[in-house]
């Protein structure tokens, strides 16, 4: 099939970018999207042409490096899915395609798609960890997590911290993600002796970094490629109210 | 061929079970004040390298963590779906340290340092315990304890699992490890910035030159010590599982600084990977190994037969995995499961006549029913539709073995130190504990074995035994290779030739897939060495290298590192031609048995081979370590 392509072009964070239009030919129905971007960039490139430059690494859907906004919609129209799992399958010839980096003020645009998530690192930083030194554990099996509990901290554990959820929100909040990894650990035992001081901290951080607020619009849900709960803001909510009223 | 006085491994002696224990007390250590004073350099930020540098900046060293991706978190060990082994015997199915321990050798096929593997054994058991108390939310009973299941080449259940994203979840532990001591202060982390040369000062490793990948700067950072945890190098296959940026850059140009590589064509081809579906395709995905757990492995029995799946009856079906290995069964090793799929389609009788067979859950959803086999696997059954559109609770799914790891890598010493002082290796870059073939579930054992647990002890042996003088990038040496990286990222950047670096890169993949892949032949392999060198010398003259140095820009950034490939495919290929045995993944033709198994010859060949760079057209030496087994008998592998 053939598309034509409407692509985001930024030299460099300082620069201001541009749509340039490209011709996708002879597309597979069977190609990943970002195949569908390789075949695009290896005619340029052959013309001594700079590629679109984007994120993308593991191209199986789990290390979270590839985002896009394709159409307006963070990772394209198929749900759960993130970019690099989307196929030419979920388009038709002729249609027409806008591609944009994610955008938000804290996810500064580096090039072209490519993006500066690095305030999601500074907020994971701030306490989204169990403090434990190496070596210091005790036996695996001595402390038993009930079932549910461990299924469902796997659930959130299960973000792979791609941005989707801000790029999706009119706010840019970061809501999702740092619910998620509060919500992940604060629902195990060993999450527990930190809990309180964890979630003031991630909070504080995700503000310093010009994340939006939540207005409960769940716009993140809907784009989340690995389809985290909104249940997770609630849960950080809550954290955040009894964390405060008990001055940490 | 004669051993080399060089290639001592400095094991301690003794008996096989106290030896890491001795090796600890006698190291030296580091007093608390002064850990602080010391620069150690770790390149990597994957299972190995971020469990390394959390550890090393919570022992009060002075760490800088370099990652070529944009977060340390997206490292390619999170692509890792079964899971990890750990001889906890939680099942009380007989399992202990000495029998992982036996496993592991043998899988292997008794090319691997029994005190290594000894050692990865003993420490499996305390990964386990760190990665649930970091939070790791592995699979769990109703009884709140931790689940296990079943991967090859054991007949045990050791495998702990978080459904299939195991190297997620661990990775994403050793990542909040990490970041932990970014905040400390401890770690400076340096993402988006790729390693392209070491820097060796008096034949001490002492630094690394880096480029940003975002402004295009290069800069030398100095330190005592360096590691180096960059992952493997099955990219020069063009295809394979792993992710677009893996590379061998950093431990091939430290190879060109004199360390040497030991048993390059130790490869594993992964026998259920989704195939190949058209000239496009920029990388393959991986069914995990778990699946087969569950999943029958068959293919029609009749030669020709292109009958889709569901059509063929029961009769037709060779289940050829259980009749040939019936007390394994759909449990045999990778490079056993892959050999007998590629001798059903080279027989004629792939899957509906492709390079595949079938992976069939038929009879699993009709034992346990279909929601026990989603709670367990249903993301990679959802990835499996996702790439194919076709469901795989109803069709069975197709399958192809494709490259997936590689066991060869810089060699080490048992310290984990290459032939570089100060230069060490850890997880899937160095050549470590798994031989010539890896057991699944074993990846990820060995890479945060080495990061958590032994690189910590052992750098601090080495800086405590001191001699290290201050050096400063003023260091003729230093500013020499700094130069040498900034001379070839000019050279390449001047290329207009209007070939693009994937074509080369694709050529490269094929060349080393026909000849150096499942099934290696000396006329192949020197055929192989010629095609290389010839394409190699066309990339110099031809390829094209668009946009500038001062930049973001991955044209670049592939450039040097299809330069490499093109160097390390040829080393890979000469190491397959004088290993004249079949070992694991190594299969040479002429010599196998006669129900074509993989035939060792331990009277020539029971060693590893390492091999030391002389310059880049120069044939490299070849040195040995002869492999001595004295905790488990050398015998022919059976998994009958």
């Amino acid at each position: 099939m053939n598309l034509t392509l409407h692509v985001w072009r930024q030299a460099d964070r300082r620069s201001g970018g541009a749509f340039a239009t490209y011709e996708a030919r002879d597309i597979s129905e069977h190609m990943s999207f970002l195949e569908m971007l390789d075949v695009v960039n290896e005619g340029l490139e052959a013309r001594g042409e700079a590629p679109i430059a984007f994120d993308h690494d593991c191209r199986e859907g789990i290390c979270g490096a590839c985002s896009l906004q394709i159409n307006g919609v963070p990772h394209g129209p198929d749900k759960g899915t993130t970019t690099c799992q989307l196929h030419m399958r979920s388009f038709r010839d002729g249609d027409t395609l806008v591609i944009e980096p994610f955008r938000a003020k804290p996810f500064p645009v580096l090039r072209d798609l490519v993006v500066d998530r690095g305030a999601f690192d500074r907020i994971i930083e701030a306490g989204g960890y169990i403090s434990v030194r190496t070596g210091q554990a005790q036996d695996a099996n001595s402390t038993p997590v009930n079932k549910q509990d461990a299924d469902e901290a796997f659930s959130y554990a299960a973000c792979i911290g791609c941005g989707a959820c801000v790029a999706a929100c009119k706010n840019a909040s970061a809501s999702l993600f740092t619910a998620a990894k509060i919500s992940h650990l604060g629902l195990l035992p060993q999450g527990q002796p930190e809990r309180h001081q964890r979630v003031l901290s991630m909070v504080a951080q995700m503000d310093l970094e010009g994340f939006g607020s939540c207005t409960n619009q769940y716009e993140c849900e809907a784009a989340c490629p690995k389809e985290i709960s909104v249940s997770a803001i609630a849960r950080m909510n809550r954290d955040f109210v009894v964390a405060s009223l008990r001055g940490r | 061929m004669s051993s080399s006085p060089v290639l001592n491994a400095r094991e301690p002696s003794g008996p096989i079970e106290k030896r890491w224990e001795d090796y600890k007390f006698h190291t030296k250590l580091v007093n608390p004040a002064n850990k602080r004073k010391y620069d150690i350099l770790v390149v990597g930020s994957g299972l190995a390298g971020a469990a390394a540098a959390a550890t090393l900046g919570e022992l009060g060293y002075n760490v800088r963590c370099f990652c070529y991706q944009d977060s340390p978190r997206r490292a390619h060990s999170i692509a890792a779906q079964g899971g990890i082994n750990a001889a906890k015997n939680y099942q009380n199915d007989g399992d202990s340290i000495h029998r992982l321990f036996y496993d592991t050798v043998k899988g292997g096929d008794f090319r691997a340092r029994e005190s290594n593997v000894h050692r990865l054994a003993e420490i499996s058991v305390n990964i386990i315990d760190q990665a649930v108390a970091q939070g790791v939310p592995f699979g769990r009973e109703y009884g709140g304890l931790l689940d296990n299941r079943s991967f090859g080449g054991t007949q045990v259940s050791r495998t702990f699992y978080a459904r299939g994203q195991t190297g997620q979840q661990l990775l994403i532990g050793a990542y909040q490890a990490l970041e932990k001591m970014v905040h400390a202060g401890n770690v400076k982390m340096h993402p988006r910035t790729e390693m392209l040369d070491l820097v060796v000062i008096d034949g001490v490793a002492r630094g690394i030159v880096t480029r940003d990948l975002v402004s295009g700067k290069i800069e030398t950072h100095l330190g005592h010590a360096v590691v180096l945890a960059t992952g493997g190098y099955s990219n020069v296959f063009f295809l394979s599982t792993n992710a677009m940026g893996c590379n061998t850059t950093a431990i091939w140009r430290a190879y060109k600084r004199g360390a040497f590589f030991a048993n390059p064509c130790y490869t594993q081809i992964h026998p259920t990977c989704i195939p190949v579906k058209g000239d496009y395709q920029s990388k393959l995905t991986l069914m995990s190994e778990s699946l087969r757990n569950i999943g029958r492995v068959w293919s029609p029995a009749r030669t020709g037969d292109k009958r889709a799946a569901l059509q063929i009856p029961e009769a037709e079906r060779d289940y050829f995995l259980e009749r040939k290995y019936p007390s394994f069964g759909n449990l045999v090793p990778r490079d056993v499961a892959s050999r007998n799929a590629k001798h059903a389609f080279d027989d004629g009788r792939g899957a509906e006549g492709m390079e595949a067979v079938y992976l069939d859950f038929r009879d699993a959803i009709a034992r346990d029913g279909k929601p026990a086999i989603e709670a367990k696997y249903g993301n990679l059954f959802q990835m499996y539709e996702k790439i194919t559109a076709e469901d795989p609770y109803s069709v069975p799914m197709k399958i192809y073995p494709a490259p997936h790891y590689t066991m060869g890598g810089l060699w080490v010493d048992y310290s984990l130190m290459s032939t570089i002082p100060g230069l060490f290796v850890a997880g899937e870059a160095n050549f470590s504990d798994h031989g010539a073939n890896r057991l699944g579930a074993s990846a990820l054992m060995q890479g945060l074995a080495d990061g958590y647990f032994v690189l910590p002890q052992t750098i601090g042996g080495y800086l405590a035994s001191g001699g290290l003088n201050k050096v400063s990038t003023d260091h003729p040496q230093a500013q020499q290779t700094q130069r040498d990286v900034e001379a070839q990222l000019e050279k390449l950047l001047g290329k207009r030739g209007g070939e693009t670096i994937d074509s080369f890169h694709r050529r490269l993949g094929r060349i080393m897939w026909n000849q150096c892949g499942m099934a290696r032949n000396r006329e192949g392999l020197l055929g192989a060495i010629e095609d290389i060198r010839a394409l190699r010398e066309r990339y110099w003259a031809t390829v094209s290298v668009t946009g500038s140095q001062g930049s973001l820009n991955q044209v670049l950034e592939r450039a040097g590192r299809v330069a490499d490939f093109l160097e390390l495919g040829e080393l890979m290929c000469r190491d397959a031609l004088t290993r004249e045995e079949s070992c694991g993944g190594h299969f040479r033709e002429e010599h196998q048995t006669a129900g074509g198994e993989a035939q060792r010859d331990d009277e020539r060949f029971c060693h590893v081979a390492a091999w030391q760079y002389q310059g880049d057209e120069a044939t490299p030496n070849r040195h040995i370590e002869p492999l001595s087994f004295e905790s488990v008998k050398l015998v022919q592998r059976s998994y009958e």
